[in-house]
């Protein structure tokens, strides 16, 4: 009853504070604006022509080189590159390629310029004339191109799940990957950003001397608890705006500023590539600024999208959210109570934020491999799971596994709570005081 | 009938640290009861037992003779030394809130809390930020916030601490008025002019033990010095030689003409005896006895405990 009280006033004094709403409607217009933004930059590189000259003491090789809607090759009319820089000055090109005459044995070009060519030059003049090449290479050995062309394999794996019920879906990775990726780094950016305000309220409300009026009214466990669970749903309201402003903003921005659809048919491929086999997190984003501008791929997405069950996705992020959240907020929780002011914080955050960024590390190892055996033993200890499991549910996680690690995670926040609230109600009436771990540990056996 | 009794009440902080050792104390019913001690002699400890903060090793309090419940919470206020408020909430809004948590309905808070701040003449204060108000000011509120819910038991941790001369005549006036309506009332402090202008009971804590209880006036009479200080004008030389060695010349010096002295009775003689010796040997302007100030009891008593251990 009481701690509904407190749980009221953490909520909508946090609510109603300027940064909040101005957090929760910003964030998803940067957001939206980022993915808006983005796809329209990938459309207006390629649009934006670029003349590039060439000298070509080869002869012949210019010719494999083809205009596109961004690039335009011109031949120019000399030889050898000494005097290139001064060419370079007294024109307008972009940049100038040099092929010299034994590029057959070299296999070597130049390209000169001022400013870094963009990764679509590079590429497009890169594949050309390696294409040029090799079908120099094929004549002579006397095989067509389309024979290469017909004995290349193009295999296509769809990974198809029997569910428990005997449904057949078929599950296609890069879309769970986003998911996965997204879901966990939520849960990450969550537990951070409203575990460490637990920490702050409590510190405030020693600062302030507050805390000894309000605990002759109510426990000190009345107090944690309904400032723990106060901050948890202004976490949720953020999420559940977060997610309904982005969509809704998001809608609007393409709806009214997409770039026209036939730039969308040049091919941003290559340097798409490059980036999504470093870089799963690359891809997501590669992924959702392309899914805009391709409305054939928005389809396709949706097509993947579906095959995710939704519904319990978002059922187990929000436990995995909810107990992540808890079990560090009553971690955080002890060591606000435990120090006297956020300068004092330090040699007990790195404990806590430890494990936080590990199970980021390891989830970027396990979106490659969810099933493997460090993606299954971090997501089983609760420190990590949260963050590590979210990764995992959207490939499919089997049913024991998933239970093991909620009754894991449930056990765990129920013993770091218990533990936090013998640290926290001595903590909270210590003033000017440096705690120790040692310190620490007396608190917890203190009987009362 | 005693609303609250303290009976053999042991507390450690860890293993070592004894903070309050066989505490037994009795706190009358609509009494003033001033607690005293030096700093760190355990008053907070055993304020925050009353108050449920934290609970005795051994040893039980009782609350009009119930073992303390968590239901007698809302039966007691508390102003506790270290005290605050949150600096970015609104003083009417921050009011309410832990008037609720005392378990009054939002409906019956708000009526109160109107009430005392006409009273108070502090109602342009409801809206404003309590960042914005003076130290004074903040402890005017959190004065209202303690005796909003009308307890039978309120406890004052050093209250005038932080206080203008001004406001703390208020607050005496507003403690005094609340003892009236029935109300019983603890108070911790070191101010000793408080104590004698406003306590009926004290209780001297010294060092985790208590070392002196009871009324105010018998504590008065247990720490009588017998000396009397008089104003006379006359022949002093004489007087000294008269004065037998029943008595003993304590202090004496003279201002303008007349002599001031102060003499110590021994020996269970009376004034009237005393007065009858002086009469014939000038003249008596003034004559009273010397009551030891409360601050003499605090630093005797705890002098001699300290001494004693």
């Amino acid at each position: 009853m009481k701690t509904s009280i407190i749980l009221q006033r953490e909520y909508s004094t946090r609510v109603k504070k300027k940064s909040f709403v101005i957090m929760t409607i910003l964030a998803p217009l940067l957001m939206a604006g980022f993915i808006i933004g983005y796809s329209y930059l990938i459309m207006a590189e390629e649009t934006e022509e670029r003349l590039i000259g060439i000298i070509d003491d080869s002869m012949i090789m210019h010719e494999s080189l083809q205009n596109t809607d961004a690039i335009k090759f011109e031949l120019i009319d000399s030889k050898g590159d000494e005097n290139i820089k001064e060419l370079y000055d007294q024109s307008n090109y972009h940049a100038i390629l040099f092929i010299p005459e034994n590029i057959t044995i070299s296999n070597t070009v130049k390209l000169f310029s001022e400013s870094q060519p963009s990764q679509a030059i590079t590429s497009h003049i890169k594949t050309s004339i390696e294409n040029y090449l090799e079908d120099q290479r094929l004549i002579q050995e006397g095989i067509s191109r389309e024979l290469i062309s017909s004995l290349k394999v193009r295999l296509n794996l769809d990974s198809i799940k029997w569910g428990s019920d005997g449904s057949v879906s078929v599950n296609t990775t890069s879309t769970a990957m986003i998911v996965g990726y997204l879901g966990g780094f939520l849960i990450y950016f969550f537990i951070f950003l409203y575990g460490v305000q637990v920490m702050r309220g409590i510190i405030e409300e020693k600062t302030n001397r507050i805390v000894e009026v309000i605990i002759s009214s109510v426990k000190p466990f009345q107090l944690m608890m309904g400032k723990i669970f106060g901050i948890a749903l202004v976490g949720l309201t953020q999420f559940i705006a977060w997610v309904v402003l982005i969509a809704g903003f998001s809608f609007i921005g393409l709806t009214y500023f997409s770039p026209s659809h036939d730039a969308a048919d040049l091919t941003p491929a290559p340097v798409t590539q490059d980036i999504m086999a470093s870089n799963p997190a690359g891809e997501a984003i590669e992924a959702a600024g392309l899914n805009m501008a391709n409305p054939d791929m928005i389809q396709m997405i949706m097509n993947e999208l579906a095959n995710i069950n939704f519904v319990t996705v978002l059922l187990l992020f929000l436990f995995f959210f909810i107990g992540g959240y808890l079990l560090y907020a009553s971690l955080f929780a002890s060591i606000g109570a435990a120090v006297d002011s956020e300068t004092d914080t330090q040699q007990f955050m790195m404990p806590v934020t430890l494990p936080l960024v590990l199970g980021i590390m390891v989830m970027i190892n396990a979106i490659q491999n969810p099933d493997g055996n460090i993606a299954f033993w971090f997501s089983m200890i609760p420190f990590t799971s949260p963050i590590v499991m979210m990764v995992r549910i959207p490939f499919g996680v089997p049913v024991w596994e998933l239970s093991l690690s909620m009754a894991l995670l449930i056990l765990t926040f129920i013993v770091t709570t218990w533990l936090a609230s013998k640290i926290y109600r001595t903590g909270i009436l210590m003033y000017g005081k440096k705690v120790s771990y040692k310190e620490l540990w007396k608190w917890i056996k203190y009987s009362r | 009938m005693n609303i609250l009794d303290a009976e053999g009440v042991y507390k450690t902080f860890g293993a070592d640290h004894l903070v309050l050792n066989n505490i037994h104390l009795s706190i009358p019913e609509g009494s003033v009861f001033g607690l005293l001690g030096p700093n760190g002699a355990g008053k907070t400890t055993f304020i925050r037992i009353i108050n449920q903060i934290t609970a005795p090793d051994e040893g039980q309090v009782y609350f009009r003779r119930e073992p303390l419940s968590p239901g007698h919470i809302e039966r007691i206020g508390y102003l506790p030394e270290e005290r605050g408020l949150y600096k970015k909430m609104k003083v009417g809004e921050q009011a309410l809130y832990l008037a609720r948590l005392k378990g009054l309905s939002r409906h019956d808070a708000l009526k109160r809390l109107k009430h005392w701040f006409v009273k108070l003449g502090i109602e342009e204060w409801w809206g404003k930020k309590v960042e914005e108000l003076s130290k004074g000011m903040q402890q005017k509120i959190q004065f209202v916030i303690t005796v909003l819910h009308e307890p039978s038991l309120l406890i004052f941790d050093e209250p005038f601490s932080g206080f203008d001369p001004i406001n703390a005549n208020m607050l005496k006036r507003e403690i005094l008025e609340l003892k009236e309506k029935g109300s019983t009332i603890i108070f911790s402090t070191h101010n000793m002019s408080s104590v004698e202008e406003l306590c009926d009971h004290i209780a001297l804590i010294n060092d985790s033990e208590v070392i002196l209880k009871g009324s105010m006036e018998q504590i008065r009479k247990d720490f009588r010095s017998h000396s009397y200080e008089l104003e006379f004008t006359g022949n002093y030389n004489k007087m000294e030689a008269t004065l037998s060695s029943d008595y003993q010349i304590e202090n004496s010096f003279q201002k303008e003409d007349k002599q001031y002295i102060t003499v110590k009775l021994l020996h269970n003689l009376t004034t009237n005896q005393l007065i009858q010796q002086l009469l014939p040997l000038g003249n008596l302007t003034g004559f009273k006895e010397v009551i030891p100030s409360m601050n003499d009891i605090f630093i005797h008593a705890v002098e001699n405990h300290t001494k004693a251990v």
